[in-house]
């Protein structure tokens, strides 16, 4: 018998109450201010990096508290996923309940215009057109604004006549486009980072290869189709810095040559729902090159073309040399000393010893004191090329949420409804005309629209007492 | 013909010029510096469009010629162009100079750190990541959203220091704007850096996309980007809630252009892609 008293103050309904809650701004800035702040946190410890750099840093016990917490990949954690799903269904959910009730309001079936709004808007403006009737003027100007204004109306109140005008109010639903963006941009992103990848290739000219190495894993994935490195070319600026890196590269099914594109920064090849992009590059094993053996007593020069893995012979028998392998950036006592040879020395009397030839310092192997010093020129470099290969299918989307981010932003701050409410007024001999605007949500706007309004009107009305 | 590294120079102290004669017109209340303040911020505008041109033409001259848009030395070049140009439509359109006190010592302060000698400010070509459009449209874009931002703190100082002040409408703050003004060209502001800011990180993507694959990869400069924009969504938003109202606004106002500070130098102490900006 107290459930009827207490009917009408009990709580709302459960369902009602997380209905609300989701509806909410609150919540909105709440989850707004946390991706925010949590972002920081892999702004500030490198994210994706080898546990055991962790683990020194951090110690054990805070690092496995750390990475239970999934902080070194904390954007795919499933913390921040959440996050984000909420600020998803908080924007749906507050957008659905927002159009039901203002659908009607934003488009009713009929206008409604109250001339006391209008006398009392800031920013109204009055002029006197004489000789004329309010009679004869009100057909100009409703003329006019029937031309740049929708649901125009005219009729007489209080012994004056009123146009009213108004335009731009689909541009309220602008808001609701900035909302449906951001919901589409989070669906693309979660799309693109459950079903998509990104990996590392490196193709030597010449070759072909399929396998990726993936990002942050040990990972590797087999492509549907192979990428072949035509050629590969890096210029320089005469500074030295790069200027341009490209690569011909040409996909091959079933070893058919199937497409071919010249890869540039900038200028990536997408084939198959699968991109891949210019990344870097490096220098492989030289194909030929010239070993040139220096007689350190007379200076006499003797060359020799050389290949990796081949045997040459020493000038008189002297021995034999057997060049086994090439590395781009050779690090001589922890000097970088650029592209360098690595070779076998067996002289003919004697043990065989190691030889290293870096191509830039000719004169680096006098410092064995051999017979012959040996140098390597004439190198005819081969390169490989480093491309990233990514698949996302959420781009479609993604792209698709910026175009409707920015128009819809655009609408959101720098377009708004307008109602104009025109009074043309007997007075003496001629009529006061008084133009006044309102829009929803004071928008600041609607004083300019409003002056720029007067003075069209103002030019129409004196032509029409001209003429 | 002087080179465009010296006209900054002179620019730098042509802004400086300007700015206190902005405080000199607030202080003393008086015309004559407040329009001659005007004049000389135009002048220094004028001078820094110049420079930009000039940059530019030497680049060509070199052989390489770029936008120059593309290290730290030329982005704080064109930051402060960028304001003293918001800066003087704002004046302008709303006939208030105090602002002027607040707002016209960034370009100053951009122009001056770029004047540091230890600022390498030499003319390079561009390596291939940053031959692109997508990277002009980009910078542009954001640093429009950023100069807006550094008005709307400038406006919302203002507006703080007037609520403070113990007769906001009498004495130095009593010559600022009214606080309907101050608030309503606050939030003008930060809708203008809004747009901006969100047109500058989405041509940002597009071009991550195009040179290495992803559009986005969170690394610590698009985060911090996307932090400042998700402080500035949240100040929109508490404009739609009971409570918060005109100080809430203008220290999140403020908190949101510190945000913007450390996108634009904070994270180069940070490890990451974005070696200036
Ligand atoms: C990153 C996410 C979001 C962005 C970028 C965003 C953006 C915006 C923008 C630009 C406005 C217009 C402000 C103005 O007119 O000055 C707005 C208004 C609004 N937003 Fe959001 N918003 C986001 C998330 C949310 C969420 C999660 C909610 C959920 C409750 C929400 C609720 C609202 C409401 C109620 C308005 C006022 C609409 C009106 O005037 O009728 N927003 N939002």
């Amino acid at each position: 018998m107290n459930s009827q008293k207490h009917a009408p103050t009990a709580p709302a309904p459960f369902k009602d109450r997380v209905w609300d809650f989701f509806a909410s701004v609150r919540l909105s800035v709440v989850l707004l201010l946390s991706l925010a702040a949590t972002s920081i946190i892999g702004t500030v410890i490198p994210q994706n990096a080898n546990p055991s750099v962790y683990a020194r840093k951090f110690g054990p016990d805070l690092y496995s508290v750390l990475d239970a917490l999934s902080i070194f990949n904390m954007y795919q954690s499933w913390w921040f996923r959440l996050l984000l799903c909420l600020l998803v269904i908080n924007l749906v959910v507050c957008s659905v309940r927002r159009l039901k009730a203002t659908w009607k309001v934003i488009f009713p079936k009929k206008t409604h215009f109250n001339p006391d709004r209008f006398k009392k808007a800031p920013g109204r403006i009055e002029w006197q057109v004489s000789d004329t009737a309010a009679g004869d003027l009100k057909n100009t100007i409703e003329q006019y604004m029937q031309k740049r204004y929708s649901h125009v109306q005219t009729r007489q109140e209080d012994n004056s006549w009123w146009i009213f005008g108004e335009k731009g109010r689909w541009t309220r639903l602008g808001v609701y486009g900035v909302h449906l963006s951001v919901v589409l941009l989070v669906i693309g992103g979660l799309m693109g980072s459950l079903f998509g990848f990104e990996g590392m290739m490196n193709v030597p000219e010449g070759e072909a290869r399929r396998t990726i190495s993936l990002r942050h894993s040990d990972e590797t994935r087999q492509l549907d189709f192979s990428v072949r490195c035509d050629d590969f070319t890096v210029s320089h600026y005469p500074s030295g810095r790069p200027k341009e890196y490209r690569s011909d590269i040409a996909i091959m099914e079933d070893e058919k040559v199937v497409e071919t594109h010249r890869l540039r920064v900038n200028d990536p090849l997408r084939y198959k729902g699968i991109n891949i992009f210019q990344s870097s590059y490096g220098q492989n094993a030289a194909e030929a090159f010239t070993i040139v053996f220096t007689d350190t007593e007379s200076g006499m020069r003797f060359e020799k073309k050389g290949a990796i893995g081949k045997t040459v012979t020493l000038p008189a028998g002297r021995g034999k040399l057997t060049v086994e392998d090439f590395s781009g950036n050779f690090a001589f006592r922890g000097h970088n000393v650029g592209p360098a040879f690595l070779a076998n020395l067996k002289p003919a009397s004697g043990e065989q010893r190691p030889v290293l030839l870096p191509v830039n310092y000719p004169k680096f192997d006098r410092m064995r004191g051999g017979d012959y010093a040996i140098s390597i020129e004439d190198v005819e470099y081969t390169y490989y090329t480093g491309l990233q290969v990514t698949r996302d299918p959420g781009v479609p989307l993604v792209y698709i949420s910026f175009a409707l981010m920015i128009l819809a932003c655009y609408i959101t701050f720098f377009m708004f409804q307008q109602k104009i409410g025109i009074e043309l007024d007997d007075s003496g001999n001629g009529v006061r005309v008084a133009v006044a605007g309102i829009s929803e949500r004071k928008r600041p706007g609607i004083k300019t629209a409003v002056r720029r309004l007067a003075a069209k009107l103002q030019k129409q009305t004196n032509q029409r007492t001209a003429g | 013909m002087p080179n465009s590294e010296t006209l900054f120079t002179v620019v730098t102290f042509i802004y400086g010029l300007a700015f206190i004669l902005y405080v000199a017109a607030w202080i003393f209340k008086k015309s004559l510096p407040g329009k001659t303040a005007t004049g000389v911020l135009i002048a220094a505008a004028a001078g820094n469009a110049a420079g930009f041109v000039l940059r530019w033409a030497e680049s060509h001259q070199m052989g390489y010629g770029y936008v120059p848009l593309s290290n730290l030395y030329e982005s704080l070049v064109f930051f402060a162009l960028c304001i003293a140009v918001i800066y003087l439509v704002v004046e302008y359109r709303y006939k208030v100079r105090t602002i002027g006190a607040f707002t016209s010592i960034v370009p100053f302060l951009s122009m001056a750190y770029a004047s540091l000698p230890s600022m390498d400010s030499q003319i390079q070509p561009l390596i291939p990541a940053l031959q692109s459009n997508w990277l002009i449209a980009h910078v542009i874009t954001c640093f429009l959203g950023y100069a807006a931002f550094a008005i709307a703190c400038g406006i919302s100082i203002m507006y703080l220091i007037k609520s403070a002040s113990a007769s906001p409408d009498t004495g130095a703050a009593g010559r600022f704007p009214d606080a309907e003004t101050m608030d309503e060209l606050t939030h003008q502001m930060i809708a203008f850096g809004f747009l901006f800011l969100s047109v500058g990180i989405i041509t940002g993507a597009i071009w991550a996309d195009q040179a290495w694959g992803r559009y986005w990869g969170w690394d610590p400069k698009e985060t911090w980007s996307l932090i400042t924009w998700l402080i500035y969504a949240t100040l929109l938003h508490a404009r739609f809630m009971r409570g918060w109202e005109g100080r809430r606004i203008a220290y999140l106002s403020c908190l949101g252009f510190v945000a913007v500070l450390f996108t634009y130098f904070g994270v180069n102490l940070l490890p990451g892609l974005h070696s200036y900006q």
